[in-house]
């Protein structure tokens, strides 16, 4: 993660848009001086007033880095189930980046029970990025894909929302918009971010997307970020190293999933998933609550 | 067939021929433009439901995230199973010269034609974004099954047509000739240009028999293909109902008794209506008879094989997914699927009363209802019951349950093939002419003479 440093400079300071909202208004200097790293890796001081934002890339060149992906990486995510307590910080925080309403869900939290008599548990469930996706395989226009970092994206300036996607992944990873999305009018005239699939459209296809426009930046996942129990681990198979979300502790990738004997969900299936478990065992919080009965198979 | 000596004999038998089966195009009553106001008004309701689909999104439907196809890929399937049966009837009958099916292979033809037409249709009013249609030429991707799709429909919409039209020209040549003092003018003008200039002498009829026999070939492996390859848009996923190997062949089965009970109910329409007792004979509903007994039992034997194996093992997600067909929510519709649509044609038609025009066409509308209420079964219930548990959704995201604008769709659909089929029925003889005076041994130079009055 430490090597993403180099893009976190500038552009990933003015991201945020108080600080954008606030400097556009300010023509003359205001003495508050703000300390930037630069892409160079040196440290400066600006003048907050002249602050300016960052060229968006023009659709065309958003969607053509968004389908390359980043160079060199190999994105992973390790769930430990046994540290997960249904806190739903993770369903938020994703909600809220993927400009989502409430229904819908990139990464949703299951309550799971293997079989009749073993222990229900909590299950965090985002897009698998399997690295033998079933739903870019049938896609007929290529809306859907997988970039060589290993994330399997969306481009929804072309999805024609045949929905045969959604069928097709077993792990019922997609969602659909079927109204108009949340917050339509706000975001009407933005520009389209494929790495974030925002604004959202009405008419086309959504799903967990490892949020790709923050790794570019340098951050990890929202819902990463988002848990206050440490459950998530996400970084690079190349570097053999993954970063915690609470904790911000690094491990090593192979040892953690070694030593805790991970798994992958539905592995008979062939998908091969991105994203590792490691089972709900010396669990840190009970189980709380019923068990939902109904379609559980 | 002997040839008929006399000239004269030869004539008037043509004559009457003629008479009788361009009766349907000649005829204008109340009757049928009632029809025709009755289908143009439910096709309205059915544009404007689509276009309150298209002002609010997908949302007014009844799918959501899980069960996230409905009724109108159902009806889409249902579509593309009846049209098989023009390649079944037009095609390998024909090649197999089987004299009895002749007559019928335009009616066929209509059916084929129609309801492939709707079938593309429909795929269009399902999508999201209807208005990206042209991407799937623009960034088609031909890994997946949906290009395939789109393509061996449109190759067989096109051969359909093809095997209408071809054998169409003698007929619309000697309508051109014979027809002039009884029809509006720009019927006549319409027949004159598609006519194309007939002369009907040798070298043409040689033409028309060896583009004919062409075509016939040629729909065969295309006419195999738009229902296997539309049961692959299912089988290439891994969900259980789908899943399965034999998908491809159980759909190409389902499709010829689906589009067999289509025929026979249009043929005795037909008969009916135009008074075609002595073209449309009992021996052809007979013989149809038979002919879905047959595909009955072929349709039976995959379905054995679709439900018995899994139902042997009853691994988990199949387990579900069976356990609903077989007495769940779904039991209703799969015990009159394979009743109503199976075991009655078969074991009633096996009597010659059955057999009879009446009967047989009351039972093949039972068996076409039966066959949409399969599709229905078929695509659905497989949604409902995903590998992981369905949670923290709104109630209707649980079960599926179609909206009346699905419904105001879906009968769009089918009034729309109806209105295609009725105006090629008041344009064009539903028999072909001059393949049934050949029949009736009248030498075919009789056919380009002009009628003497």
């Amino acid at each position: 993660m430490k090597t993403l440093g180099a893009s976190v400079g500038v552009a990933g300071v003015i991201g945020s848009s108080a600080l954008l909202n606030s400097c556009a208004k300010i023509e003359a200097n205001t003495g508050d001086k703000i300390k930037l790293l630069t892409s160079s890796g040196e440290l400066v001081e600006v003048d907050k007033a002249q602050l300016k934002p960052a060229d968006m890339p023009s659709l065309t060149e958003n969607q053509k880095r968004g389908r390359q992906g980043l160079p060199g990486k190999s994105w992973v995510m390790v769930i430990d189930l046994s540290k997960c307590r249904n806190a739903r910080e993770c369903m938020k925080a994703c909600q809220k980046h993927h400009q989502l309403r409430p229904e819908q869900h990139h990464i949703n939290v299951l309550q799971m029970q293997d079989a009749e008599h073993t222990a229900p548990y909590y299950m965090p469930k985002p897009c698998q990025h399997c690295d033998n996706p079933p739903c870019t395989k049938v896609c007929p226009v290529n809306a859907t894909f997988k970039r060589d970092d290993g994330i399997v994206l969306i481009d929804n300036e072309r999805c024609i929302g045949c929905r045969f996607c959604i069928a097709a992944c077993p792990y019922s990873a997609r969602v659909f918009n079927w109204f108009e999305p949340r917050d339509a009018e706000k975001y009407a005239g933005v520009t389209y971010n494929i790495e974030a699939n925002v604004p959202q459209k009405r008419g086309t296809i959504s799903k967990c997307l490892f949020s790709a426009d923050r790794l570019r930046d340098g951050k990890l996942p929202s819902c990463v970020s988002a848990c206050p129990n440490g459950v998530y681990w996400f970084g690079d198979r190349n570097e053999d190293a993954v970063t915690n979300g609470t904790t911000k502790e690094t491990t090593n990738f192979s040892k953690l999933i070694k030593d805790n004997a991970a798994y992958t969900l539905m592995e008979e299936l062939g998908t091969k998933p991105r994203v590792y478990y490691l089972p709900p065992k010396d669990r840190a919080f009970p189980f709380q609550g019923e068990i939902e009965q109904e379609h559980k198979s | 067939m002997e040839k008929i000596e006399s000239s004269a004999d030869s004539r008037k038998m043509l004559d009457k021929i003629t008479f009788d089966l361009t009766r349907s195009i000649v005829k204008k009553d109340e009757l049928t433009r009632f029809w025709f106001f009755i289908l143009i008004m439910f096709a309205g309701v059915g544009v404007w439901g689509w276009i309150v689909q298209i002002k609010t999104g997908l949302g007014v439907t009844g799918m959501r995230d899980y069960v996230s196809w409905g009724m109108y890929i159902a009806n889409f399937v249902f579509f593309v199973a009846v049209s098989l049966i023009g390649f079944l009837i037009s095609s390998a009958l024909h090649l197999l010269k089987i004299k009895w099916a002749k007559p019928i292979s335009r009616v066929a033809e209509q059916v084929a034609i129609a309801f492939v037409a709707l079938a593309g249709i429909i795929i269009v009013m399902d999508m999201g974004r209807p208005d990206r249609f042209l991407n799937i030429f623009l960034h088609g991707r031909f890994a997946s099954p949906i290009i395939w799709d789109v393509t061996v429909i449109t190759t067989y919409l096109t051969i359909s047509v093809l095997l209408f039209y071809i054998p169409l020209i003698p007929d619309l040549a000697l309508m051109r000739d014979r027809m002039g003092h009884e029809l509006p003018k720009w019927k006549m003008k319409l027949y004159t240009v598609l006519a194309l200039g007939w002369k009907g002498n040798a070298e043409q009829y040689k033409t028309i028999y060896h583009a004919l026999r062409v075509l016939m070939l040629l729909i065969i492996p295309v006419g195999l293909s738009i229902h296997t390859v539309t049961s692959w848009l299912f089988a290439a996923t891994l969900r259980s109902g789908w899943d399965t190997a034999i998908l491809g062949p159980y759909f190409v089965a389902g499709a010829f008794v689906a589009g067999t009970a289509a025929v026979i109910v249009v043929m005795y329409v037909y008969r009916l209506r135009f008074g075609l007792k002595e073209y449309f004979e009992d021996l052809h509903f007979d013989y149809m008879g038979k002919l879905l007994v047959f595909v009955c039992l072929v349709y039976l034997y995959f379905n054995i094989n679709e439900y018995l194996v899994p139902g042997y093992k009853m691994k988990a997600a199949d387990g579900i997914h069976l356990k609903e067909l077989f007495e769940g929510n779904f039991s209703v519709m799969f015990w009159i699927a394979q009743g109503a649509g199976l075991v009655l044609p078969i074991v009633l038609l096996l009597f010659n009363y059955f057999r009879k025009p009446l009967p047989i066409a009351i039972i093949s509308s039972v068996v076409l209802i039966s066959a949409w209420v399969k599709r229905y079964i078929i695509v659905i219930p497989t949604l409902e019951h995903p590998f992981l548990p369905v949670q923290n959704v709104p109630e209707n995201f649980h079960d599926y349950a179609p909206t009346s604008i699905e419904v105001m769709i879906t009968i769009f659909s089918f009034v729309s093939a109806l209105i295609i089929i009725s105006v090629l029925a008041k344009l064009f003889p539903v028999i072909t002419i001059w393949e049934y005076a050949e029949d009736k041994g009248i030498d075919k130079k009789y056919l380009s003479e002009k009628p003497i009055n």
